[in-house]
């Protein structure tokens, strides 16, 4: 029977070495194209090579797809696909009530079952099926083999088949195309005309099987999503703010500088932008996360877009670095894609702890504008937003992403290179003398290249005299500076879009203030909490320092203001400080994104109290 | 564009006062630096000095051209940026022995095995001068300093030794009193394409004072320096005395002149990197008895410059993919259309 429903969660779980990620990478894709709105999340080991089989092996990708706006990957999960014992052990948790797992039945065996910490005697199926899920077990890695007899492919290499077999087994279900996937494989093995050849294979295998087998009662059909008119893609994250950096660039006319230092989760960047040289993009591996920001520094001392990204542990090492920057009033955008802390912390998990960091962690009177990306797509905005600050206000910026966003993927539709505006670096006029540390009616100091005669200037990380630059000790000098440092970064308050009401009403009981890759999840609850007649909105702040100049007559508007964060209190201390009002947290500091429904749940329970 | 030919070394002066102790090395430093920049053949504005922080580091603030004081150890990760993106600029690292091979020292050795084409000037007084008296890196063992009243533990670092390690492509040491001869190696470390490392032994008369007087003395000067010249043979000592040094099984020996036979002379070859690491381990704490301190340019190799091929990679992408357009950047690969 063929069903149709508004959206569906399935989260795909296997070994480290099963392929999951592409498995999840290629059904959103395909997904995407088939018109639907989705969010992806994938979850995956710390360890490259955790051991085989194990439950700290399990590498995990949640899709949330639907004819519908969606905004997360999905709370509990309607499919689970689980490779082996550990994958099941895992994930079960996050099952709906009488969800569904298909289940690689020879990944359940003894061996898999040792490995995943369990007693051998243990029929984790049959106890699935007991506790109301829909089990459907199959042999994946044998059919697998069966289908590739005679592909004269070592047993090892047919094994690496079988998440395609998943996922034309999952295609069929959900009433996918399989050609984008068909197409992919293609490109993939151009050059591999065997392993092409038996991908191809599986995949189709795996989709005729469930054609053939009668195991599954339904089939479902997710229609298209009936989303705004334009051309769109599929974007993660850090991929998005890669394409904003260089599209900032080429609409300020400068080349792009990035100097970064392998760190998960941002390493992605890194790769990205070393993969664009054709765009002119001077890309840079560093000895060290210092090297990086000081030849980020160089760099935008000598003219061009100057960018480094890091996460937590390499942000701290570059805040010298990144208050000198401040200091000689050059443009330079920092990335930081936050995750777990403090130290090493969790770094394939997301948090949003380092908040507190980006806005006061550097010695001296040292504001730097911070703004935060709430989604994958929000990603590319938000970057070339830091950008166009960074030049046009001469100062660093910090950009707050998280690995939750930087990894998810959503559908974007992508603008057209003359939508974006342009950027107006604030170069001195030529016929004048230059004084370095004049300011205009901004508070903004002018940007003298080197290679521009009669313009040869001295900067440093000394306290300056004021116009001229020249190292001075004077007291009253030093509060002027001080202040006007800090007024010229306010004053970015007025060259900012005014704060919005996400969602909900314009004034009422409860306001929900989010920042960061919390958009979803508190947008989801809101819109469902409204849809049951709860007086709830939703405002989101992209601008977290300065912020903008009527986010507090939103504030008053509301009774009740609750602060959702992925740590324990941030940005509530700050409106709590600033605003002096009575700003309750809610915090989860597990290393995993809010469910909705958590949301949802705790606004639920403090509305009783009231 | 101001021409450089028509420029004279006070056009290369700032209006800044000179704030170095009085006697201290660094002011005959800036000197012989600024009476080479009108001959380096480059326009004044097209020239940047860029330092980390010690005393030296205050150096571009005497320098009329484009500058940045920077933070400590930094100025070599802060010139390499600047470097990549601007191979049209004549870039000099200004730093001490704290600076880069103390706080820094992972940039130095980094910038070394790149090899940009930069120059560094290493002002080595073997002290922390800025900080008031502390041993540095390069301090001989057992010095008695404010943080060392017991002496130090400290193995020094022998900075030749340590840049050929690196693969530097350019290594001279030089002499702060010694004009004519430094002014000779700061153009030739110009001229050439890649790193140049030039060390140069700068008094610090406040805390450190004579730690090279052993090479400046007059009493002693002849027989403790030795002064590479390309194709000559490495020969010291007084005009009563001369010595020559000689290899033997890879170790060197020194022996009266008319003692050995001219086809045994060691002959100084900078492009040798065999003979460079023999130089560079001519670096026993001064004794009469001690082999002598080579001085002048000790190895230049020519090899690829970063930046260079930076640029070069480029250029292939752009070749292989054409210029990138931002709309196609946009789109991606996968794209789908909604009416
Ligand atoms: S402390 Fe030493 S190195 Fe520093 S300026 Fe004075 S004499 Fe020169």
């Amino acid at each position: 029977m063929n069903q149709t429903i508004e959206k569906a969660t399935v989260l795909f779980a296997g070994d480290s070495g099963d392929g999951m990620q592409l498995t999840g990478f290629q059904f959103s894709n395909t997904s995407a194209l088939h018109g639907n709105d989705l969010s992806t999340f994938p979850d995956f080991p710390a360890e490259i090579r955790a051991p085989i089989g194990t439950i700290a092996g399990v590498s995990g990708f949640k899709i949330n797809f639907g004819s519908v706006e969606i905004n997360t990957p999905g709370g509990k999960v309607d499919t689970l696909v689980a490779m082996n014992a550990a994958a099941l052990v895992k994930f079960q948790v996050d099952l709906k009530a009488n969800g569904m797992i298909i289940a690689n039945s020879n990944g359940f065996d003894k061996r898999n079952l040792r490995l995943a910490g369990l007693d051998e005697s243990r029929d984790l199926l049959s106890e699935a099926r007991d506790a109301g899920f829909l089990v459907v077990d199959i042999e994946i890695s044998k059919l697998t083999r069966e289908a590739l007899k005679d592909s004269g492919l070592s047993t090892k290499e047919q094994d690496r088949s079988k998440n395609m077999f998943t996922l034309g087994l999952i295609y069929w279900l959900y009433n996918r195309e399989i050609e984008p996937s068909l197409l992919f494989l293609k490109e993939k093995f151009r050059s591999k005309p065997d392993l092409l050849n038996a991908n191809t294979l599986v995949l189709k295998t795996g989709y005729h099987f469930g054609e053939t087998i009668e195991l599954f009662s339904n089939r479902y059909t997710v229609n298209k999503a009936s989303l705004p008119s334009g051309s769109y893609r599929n974007i993660a994250g850090n991929e998005a703010i890669a394409i904003g950096l260089i599209s900032a660039s080429a609409q300020a006319h400068l080349d792009l500088y990035y100097a970064g230092y392998p760190i998960t989760p941002a390493s992605d960047i890194l790769h990205e932008l070393s993969n664009r040289k054709n765009f002119g993009v001077r890309s840079f591996q560093a000895e060290d996360e210092i090297a990086a920001i000081g030849a980020a520094v160089g760099a935008s001392f000598a003219g061009s877009l100057a960018v480094t990204a890091s996460s937590g542990p390499g942000i701290a090492l570059k805040t010298e670095a990144l208050g000198l920057a401040f200091m000689l009033e050059t443009p330079l955008v920092v990335i930081n894609v936050q995750r777990g802390g403090p130290s090493t912390g969790l770094p394939t998990k997301t948090e949003q702890s380092d908040l507190f960091q980006a806005i006061y962690g550097r010695n001296g009177e040292a504001p730097i504008p911070v703004i935060a990306a709430r989604s994958p797509k929000d990603c590319f905005a938000v970057a070339f937003e830091a950008c166009r600050i960074a030049i046009e206000h001469m100062t660093p910026v910090i950009l707050l992403s998280d690995g939750y966003i930087a990894n998810g993927s959503e559908p974007w539709r992508f603008p057209k290179a003359s939508d974006l505006p342009s950027i107006h670096p604030n170069y001195p006029k030529l016929d004048a003398p230059y004084l370095p540390y004049q300011r205009d009616e901004r508070g903004v100091r002018s940007w003298a290249i080197p290679g521009t005669a009669g313009h040869e200037y001295r900067l440093g990380g000394l306290e300056k005299q004021d116009q001229t630059g020249n190292v001075s000790y004077e007291p009253e000098n030093h509060q002027k500076m001080v202040l006007s440092r800090a007024a010229k970064v306010d004053e970015i308050a007025n060259h900012i879009p005014p704060q919005e009401i996400d969602c909900g009403p314009l004034e009422g009981d409860v306001l929900l203030i989010g920042w960061g890759s919390t958009y979803g999840a508190i947008r989801t609850a809101v819109l469902n909490m409204n849809k049951q007649g709860i007086s709830v909105a939703h405002l989101h702040i992209r601008y977290l320092f300065p912020f903008p100049k009527n986010l507090e007559t939103h504030l008053r508007n509301f009774k009740t203001i609750i602060i959702p964060e992925l740590n324990n209190g941030q940005l509530v201390k700050i409106i709590r400080e600033k605003f002096l009002i009575n700003a309750i947290p809610l915090n989860k500091i597990k290393g995993l994104p809010f469910l909705s429904s958590e949301i949802e749940h705790a606004v639920l329970e403090r509305l009783k109290e009231l | 564009m101001e021409t450089a030919d028509l420029l004279k070394p006070k056009d290369f002066a700032t209006d800044q006062d000179v704030r170095w102790c009085p006697g201290c090395g660094d002011y005959s430093i800036l000197k012989q630096v600024q009476s080479i920049m009108p001959n380096l053949g480059v326009p004044r504005e097209n020239i940047v000095f860029i330092s980390g922080i010690g005393c030296s580091s205050r150096f571009p603030y005497y320098m009329n051209t484009y500058g940045m004081h920077s933070i400590h150890g930094r100025a070599a990760a802060i010139a390499s940026g600047l470097k990549m993106v601007r191979k049209d600029l004549s870039v000099w690292i200004i730093t001490g022995d704290g600076d880069s091979l103390s706080i820094g020292g992972n940039h130095l050795i980094h910038l070394l095995r790149r090899n940009l084409d930069v120059n560094i000037l290493l002002f080595n007084n073997e002290i922390y001068g800025l900080t008031k008296g502390q041993f540095s890196p390069t301090s001989e063992l057992g010095k008695n300093t404010k943080s060392s009243p017991w002496g130090t533990i400290d193995h020094p670092f022998n900075p030749a030794a340590l840049a050929l390690g690196a693969d530097a492509s350019f290594f001279a040491r030089g002499l702060d009193l010694d004009t004519k001869g430094l002014r000779d190696i700061l153009l030739r470390a110009h001229a050439h394409k890649g790193t140049s490392l030039v060390e140069i032994y700068q008094n610090c008369n406040v805390f450190n004072d004579g730690a090279f007087a052993p090479y400046s003395n007059k009493s002693t000067r002849e027989s403790s320096t030795l002064l590479l010249e390309e194709g000559q043979p490495l020969i010291y000592g007084t005009e009563q005395q001369r010595e020559a040094l000689y290899i033997r099984d890879m170790k060197v020996y020194s022996a009266p002149l008319n003692t050995i036979a001219s086809e045994d002379l060691w002959i100084h070859d900078s492009k040798d990197p065999m003979k460079a690491h023999l130089l560079s381990r001519l670096f026993d704490p001064y004794s009469e008895k001690a082999l002598p301190r080579p001085f002048g340019v000790f190895y230049q190799e020519e090899r690829l410059v970063y930046e260079e091929e930076m640029d070069k990679q480029l250029h292939s992408a752009v070749q292989s993919k054409g210029v990138g357009k931002i709309d196609s950047l946009l789109q991606g690969k996968n794209f789908w259309t909604i009416e």
